[in-house]
């Protein structure tokens, strides 16, 4: 039997996963990066996005906020800022799952690479630094499918901070976790809630065991990190240098 | 999960659940009008009406984006919102808050599209139970008739037809009914409905459920003792959606 040495890449939904997909059919590859603002995430999938699509490899991207379904009405009520933590994290569930069900799914069955700007992870350690229930969320996101590879570029917040000012001059709200009420002090908050999101990726990497990458180095010694690890997840298909 | 009640709340929460053209809607609303006259401190809301939801999930009906999947998700944000920026305070100043439809629809509705029940289940479990769930119960064909009578628009998602259960919209909505129904049933016990003959006249039915409620529920401790009047009810979406397609048109 030949069967045995033809390996099919073994493929799973974290939990009761989405009605009637087969997984078997999913012959992509789903790779994941994760990591605050200003820990060089954006840089980093662009240039994989080039090396990838040089490489002969098609690509698709994906992240958060971006569905048909949502995007502009959670963009509308992120802005007022009046919904409350339930249903902003059913609100974000709902991107989530549009873009799973009509960009990822999709793209994996037709042998695609995706290649995602944040998944579930942080939107469950946003949702655990405000205290939601952390067997509520692994229920919530039972949909998803597992990826390949989550590499999480890992910055200190004191770095993160200089960046995100060398950037835009100013610290976003949200990612100063500002609706926390940490500090009214926005430069204080973003430090605190930076290191409450670290705290919770150390607790999710326990369970979801991804891959923690040192993103306090130069820009380049991280791509080249980040593609000798990809590489591998490709095994079959080498991409070229 | 725990009622109102169990959690300690001063408010009291009941809702009603059944199908389509049950009469649950006209049950709830002389209710609500009795309670009114009564001087209760009472709230009424609807199923599927928040505000800041609303667009998103009408455009994703009226498009037919929906999955079983993003259907259950939306509902529940709609939900969510209505619950955390609504019901809960209200129930903290003690008021009686009357539910047309709750989590239960979702358990039914979600569960036929094909979600899997405890991954529904586990996304409500943020909502406490009511303190008493009414299901009008009719024969399936009573129900059938009272709302296809009149041979209605039945919308895409009404209607089941995301299901593919038939091509024919009435078909496909009587096959979709039907298993909601079943859905209802197989609750029943498990969260304590009270089960009412919808087959019944309107107004016996209703002195049944005021009598019900009047037994259960202390309803001395609900009157009013502020002049303050009762809160605003909010505009169901759907006949905001109804205005915009008139506008459209």
């Amino acid at each position: 039997m030949n069967n045995a040495q033809t390996k099919k890449p073994c493929r799973f939904f974290y939990g009761h996963g989405i009605p009637r997909v087969k997984l078997e059919d999913l012959a992509g590859k789903l790779i994941v990066v994760e990591g605050a603002d200003g820990s060089g995430r954006s840089t980093q999938i662009a240039r994989l996005v080039d090396w990838l699509e040089t490489g002969g490899h098609p690509t698709v991207q994906v992240g958060l906020k971006r569905s048909t379904l949502v995007s502009k009405e959670l963009e509308q009520a992120q802005k007022g800022n009046i919904l409350s933590r339930t249903t902003l994290s059913l609100f974000y569930a709902t991107d989530f799952a549009d873009q799973l069900e009509n960009i990822i799914l999709p793209a994996l069955k037709a042998g695609f690479i995706v290649l995602a700007d944040r998944y579930i992870y942080t939107l469950m350690a946003r949702d655990m630094v405000r205290g939601m229930d952390d067997a509520w969320l692994k229920n919530l996101y039972g949909i998803s499918v597992i990826p390949d590879a989550v590499f999480y570029l890992s910055v200190q917040p004191q770095e993160l901070v200089q960046r995100n000012l060398a950037k835009n001059a100013t610290l976003d709200y949200w990612e100063s976790g500002m609706d926390l009420g940490l500090s009214r002090d926005m430069f204080d908050s973003f430090l605190k809630y930076q290191t409450a999101m670290q705290g919770a990726f150390r607790k999710l990497q326990k369970t979801y065991g991804f891959t923690i990458i040192d993103g306090n180095r130069p820009v380049g010694s991280i791509t080249k990190d980040l593609r000798k690890k990809i590489r591998l997840v490709l095994a079959e298909k080498p991409a070229t240098d | 999960m725990k009622t109102f009640a169990e959690q300690n709340f001063p408010g009291r929460l009941m809702a009603v659940e059944g199908l389509d053209g049950s009469g649950k809607s006209t049950q709830i609303y002389l209710l609500k009008r009795w309670l009114e006259a009564e001087g209760i401190k009472v709230y009424f809301s609807e199923w599927n009406s928040s505000e800041i939801v609303k667009s998103a999930t009408s455009k994703g009906k009226k498009r037919e984006l929906l999955t079983p999947t993003t259907f259950s998700l939306i509902h529940a944000t709609d939900f969510a919102d209505r619950y955390e920026r609504h019901l809960l305070p209200l129930l903290r100043a003690g008021y009686l808050v009357l539910c047309d439809r709750y989590v239960f629809t979702a358990f039914a509705r979600d569960v036929v599209r094909g979600c899997p029940p405890e991954w529904v289940r586990g996304n409500y479990s943020f909502a406490a139970l009511p303190d008493i769930t009414l299901f009008f119960k009719t024969d399936l064909e009573v129900s059938l008739n009272r709302i296809l009578e009149g041979r209605p628009k039945l919308k895409f998602f009404e209607a089941g037809m995301d299901l593919r259960l038939s091509t024919d919209p009435y078909e496909s909505f009587r096959i979709f009914q039907g298993r909601i129904l079943e859905q209802y049933i197989g609750m029943s016990e498990e969260f304590k409905f009270v089960v009412m003959d919808a087959n019944e006249n309107v107004e016996k039915q209703q002195s049944i459920v005021r009598k019900l409620v009047s037994d259960k529920i202390d309803l001395k401790k609900y009157r009013r003792r502020s002049p303050l009047p009762l809160p605003p009810a909010f505009q169901p979406a759907e006949v905001k959606e109804h205005e915009e397609d008139l506008a459209a048109a």
